[in-house]
């Protein structure tokens, strides 16, 4: 039987955390950016393409790891690639996902032919996969926070149209909103945003902090503002909670990361379900 | 014959003292590849006047409307909007699109949905401003929808949302209303409703309505002229005028029977070429 304490446990917790500060500092930028572009994707519809997204994202990063040359670019190469090719296919949910079934094994595959040719620490195949946050570096760090900010400044610009034409689209296109503009903006947006999670929690486990907080979020509020709060709190707990959770037991942050969000979307369930029944707010 | 001429009453018979104009179509063609979907069109509608457009489906009334609202070219002829070429996005429009279950992925509330009439399209983040908000309050009062404005809209009903989106089209003070089938799947009861509350916006908010519709008898009693749209032409007048046997026989080109019972309007045409009998089955059997 497994041993709880090997799960969790605050072994020399105090001492630990002054190492990974880095981590931590990564672990929140991520949450706010995650957070923040969390509530277009939902709106949106694209929890698939942001799977997508991310196998491709893996697939330029594992090729750039065999090349020997830097993972977070190559990252970012494949994400773009599958941004701009879902933008073009533009908002219809059900084109789209056949495309993302057809692009997400291929990238995977090619992903896991270049892990599988790469000569170098295994540890670093592993990582693509299931994340690596300790091993972030103050290189890292930086391209990580630049892209925040770059993708956060972006969304401020796009947010309002962009979210116009994501629940509405039919009097958005009405108002003159350039709908495919945005999308492919967006995608892009998305892109950056998911290849940088992938450094984070890895390619597998994206979904868990782009997708999994706001969905949370919208269980318990109607209102965008609270929506976007909540999901950039749920977001940002999950991930530095995840990161503070493996350093007693030194395990990978990504099985932290996924069940203390997944933990969160199931506390807001029956919050949601209560308000409900409550009639939600002041609906009479 | 296909214009605002073709019946005895000539340019707008409820309108004697020339108003604004809100829409123009003059010898408007619009064609795709080699097919003509209409063509030589001329309807003017003027602000406070309720036109109806009706025929078919796929005889091209919704796109009509986004003729005017820049989204597909004329081949030939000019589209204006309140008197200048029509152009994406205008301001002079409100669009009230059908009813469709909004995704209930979206967590907006119907305040949000009023919000984003006065102005969602722009760029840059939204700040907080009275005005807006007391502008969206009005409007959200305006259709009576104040007790259900802070609810998910997912959770409303069919009705319930088009009076919000009758809010978010009226917010902007637009001088012209486009309807793309509002009364869709709607029941009888909130298709008078609507159909009422947007009758009152050419006195409230002096616009002109141009409303596709598939079916006549909800708005029979509000509107001043029809617009039908089949077999490429477009026949305008009142509906005393348009909605006779002769006149649609002619219009489709094949035998068209117009019957009027209990103030209702029901047409019927041979099965071929059926156009469709107004939704006249479901209004009978709950009446």
């Amino acid at each position: 039987m497994i041993d709880f304490s090997s799960i969790i446990n605050f072994e020399g917790f105090s001492s630990l955390v002054p190492l990974v500060s880095g981590a931590i500092i990564a672990g929140t930028v991520l949450g706010v950016l995650a957070g923040l572009i969390g509530p277009m994707i939902h709106a949106r519809d694209l929890a698939f393409a942001v799977h997508g997204t991310s196998e491709l994202s893996f697939a330029g990063a594992s090729v750039a790891l065999f090349l020997g040359v830097s993972v977070t670019t190559g990252a970012v190469a494949g994400s773009l690639v599958a941004a701009v090719v879902l933008g073009l296919l533009g908002v219809r949910a059900k084109d789209r996902n056949a495309s993302i079934g057809i692009m997400l094994p291929f990238g995977m595959g090619i992903g896991v032919l270049f892990l599988s040719l790469y000569k170098g620490r295994s540890s670093n195949k592993f990582g693509l996969l299931t994340g690596q946050i300790v091993a972030v570096d103050s290189t890292r760090l930086t391209t990580l926070c630049l892209v925040a900010a770059l993708v956060a400044l972006a969304l401020a610009v796009v947010w309002r149209p962009l979210f116009f034409a994501s629940v509405d689209p039919a009097v958005a296109k009405a108002r003159g909103i350039p709908m495919r503009t945005l999308s492919i903006i967006f995608m892009v947006l998305l892109g950056l945003t998911t290849a940088m999670a992938i450094q984070l929690v890895g390619a597998l486990l994206v979904l868990s902090l782009l997708i999994t907080p706001t969905a949370a979020a919208a269980r318990v509020t109607a209102r965008p503002s609270a929506l976007c709060l909540l999901s950039i709190v749920f977001a940002v707990i999950s991930a530095v909670g995840g990161i503070l959770l493996s350093l007693g037991p030194g395990l990978p942050i990504s099985p932290y990361v996924t069940t203390i969000s997944f933990v969160i979307y199931l506390v807001c369930l029956p919050i949601g379900a209560w308000r409900r029944r409550q009639g939600w707010s002041r609906r009479v | 014959m296909s214009d605002d001429n073709a019946g005895p009453a000539g340019a707008g018979p409820l309108d004697p003292s020339p108003r604004p104009e809100a829409a123009r179509l003059a010898g408007a063609s619009v064609t795709f590849g080699d097919r003509v979907l209409w063509h030589d069109v001329d309807l003017t509608v003027h602000q406070g006047e309720f036109v109806a457009v009706l025929g078919p489906n796929g005889a091209g009334k919704t796109t009509m409307l986004r003729v005017l609202l820049g989204q597909i070219p004329l081949s030939s002829g000019v589209a204006t909007i309140a008197g200048h070429p029509v152009t994406k996005g205008s301001a002079e429009i409100g669009y009230v699109p059908q009813q469709r279950a909004m995704d209930a992925l979206a967590p907006i509330r119907g305040r949000d949905l009023v919000t984003m009439g006065v102005d969602g399209h722009h760029w840059g983040p939204r700040w907080p401003s009275h005005s807006r908000s007391q502008k969206v309050r009005r409007a959200i009062a305006e259709v009576g929808a104040t007790s259900y404005a802070d609810a998910p809209i997912s959770q409303l009903s069919g009705g319930e949302q088009q009076r919000l989106r009758i809010a978010q089209a009226l917010v902007s003070q637009p001088g012209l209303l486009l309807c793309d089938e509002p009364l869709l799947s709607l029941d009888i009861r909130h298709q008078n409703a609507v159909s009422q509350l947007i009758d009152q916006s050419r006195w409230t908010h002096n616009v002109g309505i141009l409303f596709v519709t598939h079916e006549i008898n909800p708005v029979l009693p509000y509107i001043d002229r029809v617009a039908y749209v089949a077999g490429g032409r477009v026949l305008v007048g009142t509906p005393d005028e348009v909605m006779r046997s002769e006149t649609l026989s002619d219009l489709y080109g094949s035998p068209v029977q117009v019957f009027r019972h209990n103030g209702r309007i029901i047409v019927l045409a041979d099965e071929e070429r059926a156009p469709h009998s107004h939704g006249e089955h479901q209004a009978t059997t709950r009446d």
